[in-house]
């Protein structure tokens, strides 16, 4: 067990959005100016809390999803009836405030310092803080070996598609594979269905190299991958998982 | 019922305590399973937020919040390992 931190008061700071970027029809990152950002882990997620003008306050956690070093940036999946992430993805415009308090949550984290092969396997918008340990890693010149498994519905269901597709050729030593599981691209290797034990074989890394295994996405696929990962003989302390719910 | 984890706990933990408690180990007063309090089984579709145990679904932890004061229910647990910042 590492250290502990001595922490200052948890309080809410008022965060303005500085940019605001789509990734896809139903998902889109806000660039958050926090005065006093004390900094953040890779992994690690921030509370929001909105206000209405009658004093009703709705409130979620959101998983940061940029490298260390920088202003949070936020990725939010709109939730169809939600409180929170239809004013977020859709309405929220550059100099809007909110406030959020954060950054929280020690445990589903990176950091360069860790020497160990890392295996991240994202379900829908559960990449979010997979990424920030992707940027990281990238960010402070780290030749750890990542490998990222990302399950989606459909190639324009892919969060950060661009990015990845850059970082595949440019982030030596990151090997990114997709698991389509409505509708794959024609000339995919693979056809649609369950992230299962025979790609997180082909795709993960043998148990005798005693990966870090990240899991996040909603609670159904984190139970099955972190469920296979261990059936495959890989050590139940080194599978770190977050779930969403859905 | 569809349930998260002890990641979600954090913020709620850190408004009373000064260290991260999610990264902290307990274990089960029912079945004696240890784990980190980010792994727990968390119901956050309730008044408060309840933590089970992964092995026995026993409860672990409730937790309520009214705007002025916190009621904290560890008695599901025998103990909690938590690391100590330097002096």
């Amino acid at each position: 067990m590492a250290r502990a931190a001595v922490l200052g008061r948890l309080s809410w700071q008022v965060a303005q959005i500085a940019a605001v970027r789509p990734e896809t029809d139903t998902a889109r990152t806000l660039v958050l100016d926090v005065p006093d950002w004390p900094g953040h882990r890779a992994g690690q997620h921030v509370d929001v809390r909105l206000t209405a003008e009658d004093g009703y306050t709705a409130q979620r956690s959101y998983s940061i999803a940029s490298a260390p070093g920088g202003p949070p940036a936020l990725t939010v999946q709109r939730v169809d009836g939600g409180e929170v992430s239809p004013y977020l993805v859709d309405i929220a415009a550059p100099g809007d405030r909110f406030e959020v308090r954060g950054p929280v949550g020690g445990y589903f984290t990176w950091q360069p310092g860790d020497h160990a092969p890392v295996l991240l396997v994202a379900g829908g918008s559960g990449v979010v803080p997979l990424m920030s340990m992707v940027r990281a890693r990238a960010a402070a010149g780290s030749r750890v070996p990542f490998r990222l498994l990302y399950s989606t519905r459909t190639p324009a269901t892919v969060i950060y598609a661009d990015e990845l597709r850059r970082r595949s050729r440019d982030d030596h030593g990151l090997d990114i594979a997709y698991a389509y599981t409505r509708v794959a691209p024609p000339e995919h290797p693979r056809p649609p269905g369950r992230l299962d034990a025979v790609l997180l074989a082909e795709w993960g890394w043998p148990t005798e190299f005693a990966p870090n295994c990240y899991v996040c996405g909603p609670t159904g696929f984190v139970e099955t991958v972190a469920n296979l990962l261990v059936d495959a003989g890989h050590d139940p302390a080194r599978v770190r998982t977050e779930r969403f719910g859905g | 019922m569809t349930f998260l984890d002890g990641n979600e706990l954090a913020a709620p933990l850190r408004e009373i305590f000064t260290v991260d408690l999610t990264v902290a180990s307990g274990q089960c007063a029912n079945c004696g399973r240890r784990c980190t309090l980010a792994e727990v089984r968390l119901y956050a579709r309730a008044p408060g937020l309840v933590a089970r145990c992964t092995g026995c679904e026993a409860v672990l932890l409730r937790l309520v919040r009214s705007p002025d004061r916190v009621w904290l229910d560890l008695s599901g647990l025998s103990y909690l390992e938590i690391a100590r910042p330097p002096d």
